[in-house]
């Protein structure tokens, strides 16, 4: 393997086994059974959040596209001898659903799909991949395969013969599908209504038949073609619905299918929510909010979002890189057992151990509050448990409640800086989020400049910023807001009562009239400089003292409660900030990772006889190690006799030289036979491959010296 | 006007068949005096061929289900294989003639056993008296099925020793199908296209009961001044007869304009059919989400087509690959040194690099280009330093499989793999913004 992963936490726990496995690491830690027990509730908790989420975000497009399934067919049913019914040309219903390019997030939304159609509209769903249809034979065989097996979901007491009959007796055709709906929908109808009512009472009488076509772009333009031709002369006895799904653009349908074939079908176009929208809400929902005790810090956030908007823009990798991350930090952090919730806390640490103290006085942060304590505290904390406990429940309680504060204040921020042209401190919340966990936000340029605009802000704005504001503060859990309501709601009154601020400006607009009325080129420009003087000296109105105010009292609640996490004391039983692992596992790089193995072998090996400069090539590497490091020397093409001379020379540098003829002729064989396998070991990994130019040399796949 | 004659059939029949299939008159008195009586053999084969709804199906089906004679149809795109195809036939013919409930389908899997079984068929039906008539419908899907059958079909009179016709339709010429050697050439038949008299004709035939045939025909001939141009599907034109005509009749109905008033109408109508030449006929929008719009007198501009969604949101990095992607295919290598190195030398102007220029890439289509190219484009477009890690691989797999770049020759994993570029310069215009 290229790149070595640790044997991650993750799949442990996926397994299900004890959480032995927990303490491989970090023999010293206890509380691992407590630690596995959090860590599993705490993501299970997560995991039903960003479900329910999830849900929340589909529903618009489900319900859109429920209601198109329901209307696509009843109205044919309803007026059958309507004329322009009889002479319009029956198409078949699709829907173009636009899903972005995240395709990895695509299945759970054809996952809640069909099961919310099951549910709604019809038990008849046909979910078909291209890579299972390479032919229109595959997609039948597919298609009826799906479709008869969920009628037998539907009801399985009887109907023996259906599950009798194999696969291959089926005849693959339309017609026996056609037979197949009929069959179904008359037995559906005969039956005794109040049994068939209580299983699928909200279907109708003649459900449609929904085939989802899950990637369209993959599919080939003959299948696709075939199976609409075929199913459009069928549309009168198999009431079919198609739905696409499509990742690029909707322009996709046109290119693959030809007008002829195109006008077969009454295209509706859906687009779900687009993914960086579902990120915000994703964010918003586990990051931004108190409910979690665990969190992450500023790098560990930075690199999720850096992988989602730069590489897949995929919201299922963003939470399984979360998820990641809590698996991550429970399984190196022994003193994560802290990281619960405020109603746990108390007994927890009361029955920390002596080692889980000492580990809390480890901590960086642990050490600087102690060195700001006075000396007897510095004493007590140092080498009484009790005291440390005491304390330590102090803090993180403090830690609690910050993180409430901080979140309130970061939304009322947020409210500020989203309105300011050009975005100086980023649209999103997130990246105001990411801005103000790396460091004193307050100090930062971007802050400033900020700030200057917030300054020349409107008084509607304002008012409605404030109102805003207002809302957060009193929605948060945090008690400390009362006071800031308060104030705010004064600023707003006193907006209220700005009433001769108006009067003013009224001054300067009639001037301007004035200015227009000038027409002598002299005495404009005297206008205007008077003008500009009286600007310049006039005294603020109190609409702009009130406007500094504002901004001013914004900038002071910014000072207090968004101050970086990692200023806090024990921050790090909460946050999780160690990047480096993250970007190993999540952002590999399989070259870089391979060029590291065999150009310093030490890196992986551990060996101590490998350390040493990477520069030179030292015997006791591997074979492929030395190989490939000569090689690097080399041009396009290599000479293999040469090459097998140097690595002759560097393998037997080591070796005291040996007079005996004999044996080193022996010796010669070993190293040629070495020196071939190391050769096709580089080979397999795809360095080099033989050449047709010249006999006797191979050439280099890589280019650049690496 | 050629009316139907036959000794064999009963006029009244005749009479209601000719009154089914306006303007193809003479075609079918064609094919009767080709299919003779009941009881006579007929041509082995005859193969019919025209454009797209020139009524070949539509003629044919009239014709055997008016003067009840036994026949066969079958659809070869929906039978995909030979074997579903002649296992068809054998079902449909045992449905043919009898009432009895049809048996299991019996397995039939090569000519062989079909002319076999199909005789027995044929005795146990009765059948053996007339002729039978098989229609094979879009038959150039025949071409792509085992070599033998469409030679066998051709022969099925000689092969099964009895009587029965083969009815090949098609869309396409006879000479695009004959196989090489030996193949019984069938009689060929072609059903010219219809013209804009026999359009206007066919379509006012079935006016709807509300209105006069005289309403129903003028709004035809509008509706024809506009489409004739583009469409001359017949269905596809009796569908957009169906779709726009409720709009036609507002003002009738609203009591604006009387049926006569061909001015006003027009006036209303031509508008309303031009933008549904624009979006519904195009499929931009579809037929239901159009009749709704006319129902609730709403602008089509809110309801955006489908080339109106043409941005697609792709991640930084996929950007910046496919915009590396069209470089390297629209780019010959040799200016690869020029574009992309700080360095690079003087740049010679010789004659042949002139001569080259004048042809545009763009007018050549994309070439091919090694991953290693592709990604030697990318680290110098991009302005930061980019790992190579496994997920910018993975990316140039996924935009693959969204078929915005496509693999060429796939055979060897060591062989560098090698890509091309398919989008057009308007897609990387508007990403690279």
């Amino acid at each position: 393997g290229c790149f070595v992963f640790k044997p991650s936490a993750k799949k442990r726990k996926l397994s299900q086994t004890t959480a032995h496995g927990f303490g491989i690491r970090n023999d010293d830690s206890e509380d691992i059974e407590l630690r596995f027990d959090t860590c599993q509730s705490l993501w299970n908790q997560i995991k039903s959040e960003t479900e329910k989420v999830q849900e929340d975000l589909n529903k618009q497009l489900l319900d859109n596209l429920v209601s198109f399934l329901s209307r696509s067919h009843s109205e044919v049913q309803e007026k059958t001898t309507d004329w322009t019914c009889r002479m319009k040309f029956r198409e078949i219903p699709t829907a173009a659903l636009v899903l972005g390019v995240n395709v990895t997030d695509h299945d759970l939304t054809f996952r809640s799909l069909s099961d919310f159609l099951q549910n709604n509209i019809t038990p008849y769903i046909a979910l078909l991949e291209a890579k299972d249809c390479p032919g229109i034979k595959n997609l039948m065989q597919k298609l009826m395969g799906q479709l008869m097996n969920c009628y037998v979901d539907v009801d399985s007491l009887e109907d023996e013969d259906y599950v009798q009959v194999s696969q291959n007796r089926i005849r693959c055709s339309m017609s026996s599908l056609i037979k197949w709906y009929e069959s179904v929908t008359k037995k559906t109808d005969s039956e005794t209504p109040s049994k068939k009512r209580t299983s699928s009472s909200t279907h109708w009488q003649s459900p449609p038949v929904v085939v989802i076509f899950k990637d369209m772009e993959s599919f080939t333009t003959k299948v696709l073609q075939d199976f609409i031709v075929i199913s459009s002369q069928h549309i009168h006895e198999l009431p079919l619905v198609l739905i696409f799904g499509i990742a690029t653009s909707p322009m996709i349908i046109h290119r693959l299918l030809p007008h002829s074939v195109s006008s077969l079908l009454c295209i509706e176009l859906f687009q779900s929510l687009s993914c960086k929208d579902h990120l915000s809400t994703i964010i918003d929902k586990l990051l931004l909010t108190t409910q979690f005790p665990f969190k992450l810090g500023e790098k560990v956030l930075q690199v999720l979002i850096n992988i989602f908007l730069y590489h897949d823009f995929s919201v299922q990798n963003f939470i399984k890189g979360f998820q990641l991350c809590i698996v991550e930090h429970f399984y190196s952090q022994p003193l994560s057992v802290l990281c619960c919730q405020l109603v746990d806390l108390q007994k927890r640490v009361n029955s920390l151990s002596h080692d889980q103290c000492e580990n809390i006085r480890r901590l960086p942060s642990f050490r600087r509050y102690v060195e700001e304590q006075e000396s007897g505290k510095q004493v007590a904390l140092l080498t009484t448990d009790n005291f440390l406990k005491e304390e330590t429940q102090k803090l993180l309680e403090d830690l609690h409640v910050y993180h409430e504060n901080y979140v309130s204040v970061l939304r009322c921020l947020h409210v500020f800086t989203s309105s300011l042209p050009k975005y100086p401190l980023g649209k999103q919340i997130r990246e105001l989020h990411c801005a103000c966990l790396e460091n004193q936000v307050w100090e930062t340029e971007e802050y400033k400049s900020s700030l200057q605009l917030a300054r020349m802000l409107n008084k509607s704005d304002l008012v409605t910023m404030l109102q805003q504001c207002v809302e957060i503060l009193l929605s948060s859990s945090g008690k400390e807001f009362d006071k800031t309501v308060e104030k705010l709601k004064k600023f707003m009154t006193q907006f209220q009562n700005l009433e001769e601020a108006f009067q003013e400006q009224d001054v300067s607009v009639s001037s301007q009239k004035e200015l227009q009325k000038k027409t002598d080129l002299y005495h404009l420009q005297k206008t205007l400089l008077e003008m500009k003087e009286s600007r310049r000296s006039k005294k603020l109105t109190k609409f702009e003292m009130l406007r500094f105010e504002v901004v001013d009292y914004i900038d002071s609640l910014v000072r207090k409660y968004l101050v970086p996490a990692d200023h806090r004391t024990l921050h790090e039983i909460l946050y999780f900030n160690t990047a480096a692992v993250l970007r190993g596992h999540l952002n590999a790089a399989p070259r870089t990772a391979l060029h590291t193995a065999l150009n310093n072998p030490y890196w992986y090996l551990k060996n101590q006889a490998l350390k040493g400069d990477e520069g030179s090539i030292s015997n006791k590497a591997p074979d492929i190690c030395i190989a490939y490091k000569l090689h690097l020397e080399c041009g396009r093409l290599i000479n293999l006799v040469d090459w097998l001379e140097a690595f002759s020379t560097v393998v037997m540098a080591g070796e005291e030289p040996n007079a005996d003829t004999a044996s080193s002729d022996q010796m010669d064989d070993i190293i040629h036979a070495r020196f071939i396998r190391a050769v096709s070991e580089l080979e397999l990994l795809g360095f080099i491959k033989p050449s047709k130019q010249k006999t006797d040399h191979v050439a280099r796949l890589t280019w650049g010296g690496c | 006007m050629p009316n139907l004659e036959h000794p064999a059939y009963p006029a009244a029949a005749l009479l209601h068949l000719e009154s089914l299939v306006p303007c193809r008159e003479s075609q079918v008195s064609l094919l009767l005096s080709i299919f003779g009586e009941r009881q006579q053999f007929s041509f082995p084969s005859i193969f019919i061929y025209g454009h797209t709804s020139s009524g070949k199906t539509y003629v044919m089906q009239t014709l055997l289900n008016t003067l009840k004679l036994p026949h066969v149809f079958v659809n070869c795109v929906e039978c995909f294989t030979s074997r579903l195809l002649l296992e068809e036939i054998l079902i449909q013919l045992q449905s043919c003639s009898s009432e009895t409930e049809p048996t299991s389908p019996v397995p039939c899997d090569t000519f062989n056993d079909f002319v076999r079984l199909f005789k027995q068929a044929l005795v146990s039906r009765g059948l053996q008296d007339q002729t039978l008539y098989i229609v094979l419908d879009r038959a150039e899907q025949l071409r792509e099925m085992e070599a033998n059958i469409l030679p066998a079909f051709l022969r099925l009179q000689e092969l099964t020793d009895s009587n029965v016709t083969v009815v090949l339709l098609s869309e396409i010429v006879w000479e695009l199908f004959r196989p090489n050697v030996g193949c019984f050439d069938p009689l060929t038949l072609y059903f010219p296209d219809y013209s804009i008299g026999h359009l206007q004709k066919i379509l006012s035939q079935n006016h709807p009961p509300e209105y006069t045939a005289d309403f129903y025909a003028a709004y035809i001939n509008i509706l024809l001044g506009v489409f004739y141009m583009v469409c001359r599907d017949l269905k596809e034109l009796r569908h957009l007869a169906a779709l726009n005509f409720s709009k036609y009749c507002e003002p009738v109905v609203r009591g604006e304009a009387n049926e006569r008033d061909t001015r006003k109408l027009w006036k209303n109508i031509e508008p309303h059919l031009k933008k549904a030449m624009q979006t519904v006929y195009l499929r931009e929008i579809s037929s239901s989400q159009w009749e709704r719009l006319q129902h609730d007198d709403g602008e089509p501009g809110q309801l955006k087509g489908l080339s109106a969604h043409t941005h697609v949101e792709l991640p930084y990095y996929s950007k910046f690959l496919v915009i590396a992607a069209y470089l390297a295919s629209y780019n010959p290598v040799r200016t690869d040194k020029r574009f992309f190195l700080k360095h690079h030398g003087k740049i010679k102007k010789t004659n042949f690099m002139k001569k080259h220029e004048k042809t545009s890439n763009h007018l050549l289509g994309p070439k091919p280009f090694p991953l290693d190219r592709l990604l030697a484009i990318l680290y110098s477009i991009v302005d930061k330093r980019v790992a190579p890690t496994a997920n910018i691989f993975s990316q140039i797999t996924s935009l693959v499989t969204l078929q915005l770049l496509s693999m060429v020759g796939q055979n060897d994993q060591l062989e560098g793999p090698r890509y091309k570029c398919t989008v057009s310069l308007d897609f990387i215009r508007a990403i690279a913004r």
